[in-house]
């Protein structure tokens, strides 16, 4: 893709360099998605709108995300305001309260006629044909209290990216407003459960952020569970169980080539990957323990973490990769501990009266570790300090599990189940737990594992 | 509360029989080969000796545990040494012990409670002399329940180690 900056009316293009620079930030799976960046008008633009972390006061960010011009802007502002209704600190405004109809996408907004419904900006943009064919999106993003421009790009692609186009907008507007990283160009893995629960059938399942573009990677004859995505490549390692020992794969989503990691003499499960893609680590049960071990993908090489008696398992590390959360009942009850990478030194951080604890996993951003507690009964999401200090419950009730970070850090998904016959559905919530969403899922869902971010 | 019909059906006939109840299930939920715990072709009336069924209606295939416990209890102890004294006596079988656990815990954790139960029943078969070589064990956590409804009557029936002779995945 190449992006191109937009320049507010009265600047001009960007340098070549630039352009290059953000040519080069675009990756991930889709070649051929070109991108420029149309640069923000006035350097006297605020470098962000809203602290996110402002306590009770937090009021979230008005924007009319107006109706993009060109046969396919309607879909793609749809796309957008739906990512930003789900954001906790955007508030798209009801089109209906819209003061005008943007006729023109390039000319600023008539400021006054916003205000007068609050909005604090204005998103307006294109969706057409590029000279070659491609599809062709700009945006513009108008801080309604000046009535300057301050964030603005354009966007090449082949017409089959038109949802990722839209995510990319909506990062694109998330970062400018809140100076934070956005997350809506992601995917999630997930298992997409089916059928009686006695005989549940699990299939590895792949979706957008937002619960498009769902795709099966199994049949559901197999029984699988936790998968993980890779931070590096297009890898999941999940949990299967075929002849022998259940044990972790790794799958290659583009390729559909699989294989075991390691031949351990025993089930292994629980992995999550190195904050490189390097490693994969995992729980082995021998006997009545289960140990951490890790295993290099590229020497092959075996390591073990922990030797006790001890139920040691849902292992993540640390985004630096210095340190290991994992949970264990060495001490009575599935606590939280927190080690060196190397697997020494081991140190309890969960100490909630009555409570235990249990899949933890340290926050891309390294502020949090997000884990399910259960207390008096229930299941909770929470979130902790890695020093286990300032835990934060952000929803409970009779069973919420697995949670899981999105690439900023921001939001945790989690699945929730309602007990007896039913089946479990995905939930996603902010790490200040102001607003929950339902992701929407045809069947049951449930493990999921958000990946990186794709552009 | 809800029960499933098979849940409920379970839960009244658990002190009689577990393979009775089996046999008064509409349908085999072994069928799949996904190992939930229960004997294939089971039906009501005398067993052969020495049969699958046999072990399963005058024997007992499972035995069950407390919340979070893989202590076997003394019915525990007294099914297993039931088992024993029948595997024994039929050596042509190989075993695989299922670990199950119920849905009042978190999956990753299930898995490693499932495979201390298995473990602790495997132990206490070869405690009482069936050779370690028949004896096998595999852990499905949470993912398997027979008995389904949202408080401990149900629980307490998934909370369970099961002997399955000639193994779940042969």
């Amino acid at each position: 893709m190449r992006i191109i900056t937009i320049p507010s009316p009265r600047d001009h293009l960007m340098s070549d360099s630039k352009l290059l620079l953000s040519r080069r930030q675009m990756g991930g799976l889709f070649t051929g998605l070109a991108a420029s960046s149309l640069l923000p008008g006035s350097a006297m633009a605020q470098s962000k709108y809203l602290d996110i972390r402002r306590g009770t006061n937090f009021q979230p960010i008005p924007i009319a995300v107006t109706n993009f011009a060109g046969e396919q802007g309607p879909a793609l502002s749809g796309i957008i305001t739906n990512n930003f209704a789900r954001s906790v600190f955007l508030q798209p405004l009801e089109p209906r309260s819209f003061p005008e109809q943007v006729s023109n996408p390039d000319a600023p907004p008539r400021a006054d006629a916003w205000r007068m419904i609050n909005a604090q900006f204005v998103l307006t943009g294109r969706v057409g044909r590029a000279p070659d064919g491609r599809m062709q999106t700009q945006f513009r993003l108008w801080d309604v209290s000046t009535g300057q421009q301050v964030s603005g790009q354009q966007y090449v692609t082949d017409p089959n990216n038109a949802r990722r186009v839209a995510h990319i907008v909506s990062d694109a507007v998330f970062s400018r407003i809140t100076g934070e990283k956005g997350f809506f160009d992601s995917r999630v893995v997930f298992i997409d459960e089916s059928g009686p629960k006695e005989r549940r059938s699990k299939r590895l399942s792949i979706m957008d952020q937002d619960g498009a573009n769902v795709r099966y990677l199994s049949g559901g004859d197999e029984l699988v569970v936790t998968p993980r995505f890779s931070p590096s490549s297009q890898d999941v390692a999940y949990m299967a169980f075929g002849k022998g020992d259940p044990r972790v794969f790794i799958l290659n989503i583009e390729t559909g080539q699989r294989e075991a990691v390691g031949n351990f003499p025993g089930m292994t499960f629980s992995p999550r990957f190195s904050p490189d893609g390097q490693k994969v680590i995992m729980s082995l049960s021998q006997g009545s323990s289960s140990n951490l071990f890790t295993m290099d993908l590229r020497s092959r090489a075996t390591t073990r973490l922990t030797d006790t008696a001890a139920i040691d398992t849902s292992p993540s590390f640390s985004p630096d990769g210095s340190q290991i959360v994992f949970e264990s009942d060495r001490g009575g009850t599935q606590q939280i501990y927190v080690t060196s990478a190397g697997g020494s030194g081991a140190k309890r951080i969960s100490y909630s009266e009555g409570a235990r604890y249990s899949t933890p996993v340290w926050s891309p951003k390294g502020d949090f570790i997000a884990f399910t507690r259960q207390k008096g009964g229930s299941f909770g999401i929470g979130v902790m300090k890695p020093d286990g200090s300032g835990e934060r419950i952000i929803t409970e009730g009779y069973h919420n599990e697995g949670p899981t970070w999105a690439p900023n850090g921001l939001y945790v998904m989690f699945f929730r189940d309602p007990g007896g016959n039913g089946g479990p559905k995905i939930f996603m919530a902010d790490v200040f737990g102001r607003g929950e969403f339902a992701v929407p899922t045809q069947s049951y869902g449930s493990d999921p594992a958000w990946g990186p971010l794709l552009s | 509360m809800t029960f499933m019909i098979s849940a409920r059906t379970l839960k009244i006939v658990a002190a009689l029989s577990i393979g009775l109840a089996m046999a008064a299930c509409s349908k085999n939920p072994n069928e799949d080969g996904s190992g939930s715990g229960f004997g294939s072709g089971l039906g009501a009336g005398a067993a052969t000796p020495g049969s699958q069924q046999d072990f399963v209606v005058n024997v007992g295939d499972r035995i069950f545990f407390e919340s979070d416990s893989t202590e076997l209890t003394s019915t525990a102890q007294a099914t297993l040494d039931k088992q024993a004294r029948w595997l024994q006596q039929y050596g042509q079988y190989s075993i695989t012990v299922e670990g199950h656990a119920d849905e009042r815990g978190t999956r990753e954790y299930n898995f490693a409670l499932g495979a201390r139960r298995a473990e602790a029943a495997k132990s206490y078969l070869a405690a009482r002399g069936i050779p370690a070589s028949r004896l096998r064990t595999i852990s499905y956590g949470k993912e398997r329940p027979v008995a389904v409804c949202n408080d401990i009557s149900c629980w307490s029936q998934n909370r369970r180690a099961v002997t399955v002779l000639g193994g779940a995945n042969s």
